[in-house]
C-alpha cells in the first residue's frame, strides 16, 4: 500500500490487499460456494410456507396437566405444548410463581426468578441431608478433574486472562454458606444469651 | 434411567430419574447415544439463567434413536437414528409457519421472549434435556431428522446446534465478496462461523480469543488470522490498525454472556450476576466493526438487562442482527457442505466422556483444562 498521501477510511476506496478469489479458492475448499447471498438457508428471514414443517395439524392438541401450570403474563395463554421438568414446589415455588405476576420487561421478574433459585439450591442442599443422600463438593463440583486434567497446566504460564478473575470463585461459591453459618452462630448466642438472663 | 440434574450453580450430578413420558400425541422417546455439553450450557451451570430449578436435566446439543412415539407421530418410527435441532417448536404457529423457527409461540409458556430450548431453564419452556438416557422430544414430526447412513455421528451431534449456530451467525452478518470478517470467541460456534464466512466469500477472516490452544485451532481448522486479546492493551484499537483504521466489515459475537477481558463486567456480570452476563464481547464487536457495518450475535445472552454500548451502534450506524439458530433450516446445505469436504464438524471435539463423569466434564469444560474445546457425552454407547 502507498505511504504517502492520505489513505482509507480518509478516501473513499477500501485498500485491495486481499487475495483474489482464484488465490482464496485454492486455500481454502469451499470458497465462496455461498458468495451469493439470496442462496442461503435463512434468506429471507421470513418465508410464509407453513406447507413445509412437517406440523399436520393447525392448532396443536393441547398437553394434559395444565392445571396450575405458571406461565408468562405476555402470553394470552397457556401454550398447547410444555415441558415437564420441575414444577414449581415450595417456598423457591412461592417466589417463582409472584415472578411470574411481572411482563418480562421488568426486572422484577428476572430478579425474583433468580431469587427463586437461589432459594432452591439452599433448600434442595439442606433436604439432601435429610433424604441421606448430601451433596458433596467433591464429586458434584467436577473439581476432581483439577488433578485428572491438567489443572494447574491449564492455567498458568499461558497468559490467560480468566485467571484474573478466578479467585472470587470460592467467595462466590462458599461466601453464601459462610455468611449463612455465621448468621446461624449469632442467631443462637443472641438466644442462648437471652435464655440466660 | 440416569441423568445428569443440576443441584445449584456449580454443583451437577447423575441421579436416578423417571423415564420420561409420552406426554402429548406427537412427542417421541428418544434414547440418547451422543449428546454434547456447549458453551451456553455453562451459563445455567454457573447460576446465570433465571428459573433454573434444582432436579434439570441440561443438553440441548444430542442424537440418539427413537425409543417410543406417540400416536400422531408419522414422519419417524422406533429404531430410526434422529438428530433432533436444539430448538422445540410446533411447525404451525405464526412464527414458524414463517421460518422463524427458534421463535416458536406454542411451545414455552413461561416467556415470550425467547423460545424453547432442551435443557435450558424454565426460562425457555423446561423441557429436559439430552444429557441423560432418554429424553423427551415433542414435535416429533417436525424437529428430528434421521441421520443420513453416510453421516458420521459426531459430526451429527456437532449439527444440532454448534456448527449450525456458527454457520447462521456468518449468514447474519451478511457477508460480501471480500469482506475482512472478525470473530470474537475461538470457541465451537467461533470457529464454525471463522469457517463459514470463507464459504461466503469472506476476504479476510479474522479470530480473536485469550486462549492460545482454541487460537491454534482457529488457525489450522478455520484458516484464519489470530490475534491474542491478552496480548495487547486495547485489542479494539489494535482490530482498527490492522484494518487501516477502517475497522472489520462484519464482527461475529461468538462468545455471550461469559466474556472475559473485563474485570468488572466480569465481577458485576458473571460473579454477582447484577446484569445479564458480561457483554465485553459484544462491546468489542460494536466498537471493531467500521461504520455501517453488521454486527451478528451468536454468542448467548440470557433476558436480565446488560450494560450494551448501544450509543455506539446508533451512532456508527451498524447493523445489528441475532438470534437463536433455526436449526433446521440450515441443514440441507450443511448436509452438501459435509458431503463436499468443505466443512468436517468432528475436527474441534477433544474429549469423550461417559455420562458417570459429566461432572467433572463441566469443571473441565468451564475452567478450560486440558485444551478442550468440544466434549461429548457418551450416554448409551452405540
Amino acid at each position: 500500500m502507498a505511504a504517502s498521501g492520505p489513505q482509507t477510511p480518509y478516501v473513499a476506496n477500501k485498500p485491495k490487499d486481499i487475495p483474489t478469489a482464484e488465490a482464496l479458492r485454492a486455500r481454502i475448499p469451499g470458497w465462496g460456494v455461498d458468495l451469493d447471498r439470496k442462496d442461503r438457508p435463512s434468506y429471507p428471514r421470513e418465508v410464509y410456507d407453513p406447507g413445509s414443517t412437517g406440523a399436520h395439524w393447525d392448532y396443536p392438541e393441547e398437553q394434559p396437566g395444565r392445571e396450575g401450570r405458571e406461565r408468562s403474563i405476555e402470553h394470552g395463554r397457556l401454550t398447547p405444548v410444555f415441558g415437564t421438568s420441575s414444577p414449581l414446589h415450595g417456598v423457591s415455588g412461592s417466589i417463582r410463581r409472584y415472578a411470574y405476576r411481572y411482563g418480562e420487561g421488568r426486572a422484577a421478574h428476572w430478579l425474583l426468578l433468580l431469587l427463586g433459585d437461589r432459594v432452591d439450591a439452599w433448600g434442595a442442599h439442606a433436604v439432601s441431608f435429610v433424604r441421606l443422600r448430601p451433596d458433596n463438593p467433591i464429586t458434584e463440583t467436577g473439581v476432581l478433574s483439577e488433578g485428572r486434567r491438567h489443572g494447574v497446566a491449564s492455567r498458568f504460564g499461558r497468559k490467560r486472562v480468566d485467571v484474573n478473575h478466578q479467585w472470587i470463585d470460592p467467595i462466590v461459591v462458599a461466601g453464601p454458606w459462610v455468611a449463612a453459618a455465621a448468621g446461624a452462630v449469632l442467631g443462637v448466642r443472641a438466644i442462648v444469651r437471652r435464655g440466660r438472663r | 434411567m440416569k441423568a445428569m440434574v443440576y443441584r445449584g450453580p456449580y454443583k451437577i450430578r447423575v441421579e436416578e430419574k423417571p423415564m420420561p413420558r409420552i406426554e402429548h400425541p406427537n412427542d417421541a422417546i428418544v434414547r440418547v447415544t451422543t449428546a454434547a455439553i456447549c458453551g451456553s450450557d455453562l451459563h445455567l451451570y454457573h447460576g446465570l439463567m433465571p428459573d433454573t430449578r434444582i432436579g434439570h436435566t441440561f443438553g440441548h446439543e444430542f442424537i440418539g434413536v427413537v425409543e417410543e412415539v406417540g400416536p400422531s407421530v408419522q414422519n419417524i418410527k422406533r429404531g430410526d437414528r434422529v438428530m433432533v435441532p436444539f430448538n422445540v417448536y410446533c411447525g404451525s404457529c405464526y412464527f414458524c409457519a414463517r421460518g422463524l423457527f427458534s421463535n416458536c409461540h406454542n411451545v414455552n409458556p413461561n416467556a415470550t421472549a425467547v423460545g424453547a430450548i432442551y435443557g435450558y431453564s424454565h426460562t425457555t419452556g423446561g423441557y429436559d434435556g439430552g444429557q441423560a438416557e432418554f429424553v423427551r422430544v415433542p414435535f416429533a414430526d417436525v424437529g428430528p431428522a434421521i441421520i443420513p447412513d453416510w453421516m458420521d455421528s459426531e459430526d451429527a451431534v456437532l449439527l444440532t446446534d454448534a456448527l449450525a449456530t456458527g454457520y447462521f451467525g456468518a449468514q447474519l452478518g451478511s457477508i460480501t465478496e471480500g469482506d475482512t470478517v472478525v470473530v470474537f470467541g475461538a470457541g465451537p460456534v467461533g470457529l464454525y462461523a471463522a469457517k463459514s464466512a470463507w464459504l461466503m466469500g469472506a476476504g479476510r477472516v479474522i479470530v480473536i480469543d485469550h486462549l492460545e490452544y482454541r487460537l491454534e485451532k482457529a488457525r489450522t481448522f478455520a484458516q484464519a488470522e489470530t490475534f491474542n486479546f491478552a496480548e495487547y492493551d486495547d485489542i479494539v484499537v489494535e482490530m482498527k490498525r490492522t484494518t487501516d483504521f477502517l475497522g472489520a466489515d462484519v464482527a461475529i459475537d461468538a462468545v455471550g454472556a461469559e466474556a472475559d477481558g473485563n474485570f468488572l463486567q466480569q465481577v458485576t456480570g458473571t460473579k454477582l450476576k447484577l446484569q445479564g452476563g458480561s457483554p465485553v464481547a459484544l462491546n468489542w464487536a460494536i466498537d471493531s466493526v467500521r461504520k455501517g457495518g453488521t454486527v451478528s450475535v451468536v454468542g448467548a445472552y440470557g433476558p436480565i438487562f446488560s450494560a450494551v454500548k448501544f450509543g455506539d451502534a446508533l451512532n456508527k450506524g451498524l447493523t445489528l442482527r441475532m438470534n437463536q439458530t433455526p436449526v433446521k433450516r440450515q441443514w440441507p446445505r450443511l448436509f452438501e457442505h459435509i458431503q463436499n469436504g468443505y466443512l468436517k464438524p468432528n475436527d474441534i471435539v477433544t474429549h469423550r466422556i461417559p455420562l458417570a463423569d459429566i461432572a467433572e466434564g463441566y469443571h473441565m469444560f468451564s475452567a478450560k483444562l486440558d485444551n478442550c474445546i468440544k466434549p461429548l457425552i457418551i450416554a448409551n454407547p452405540s
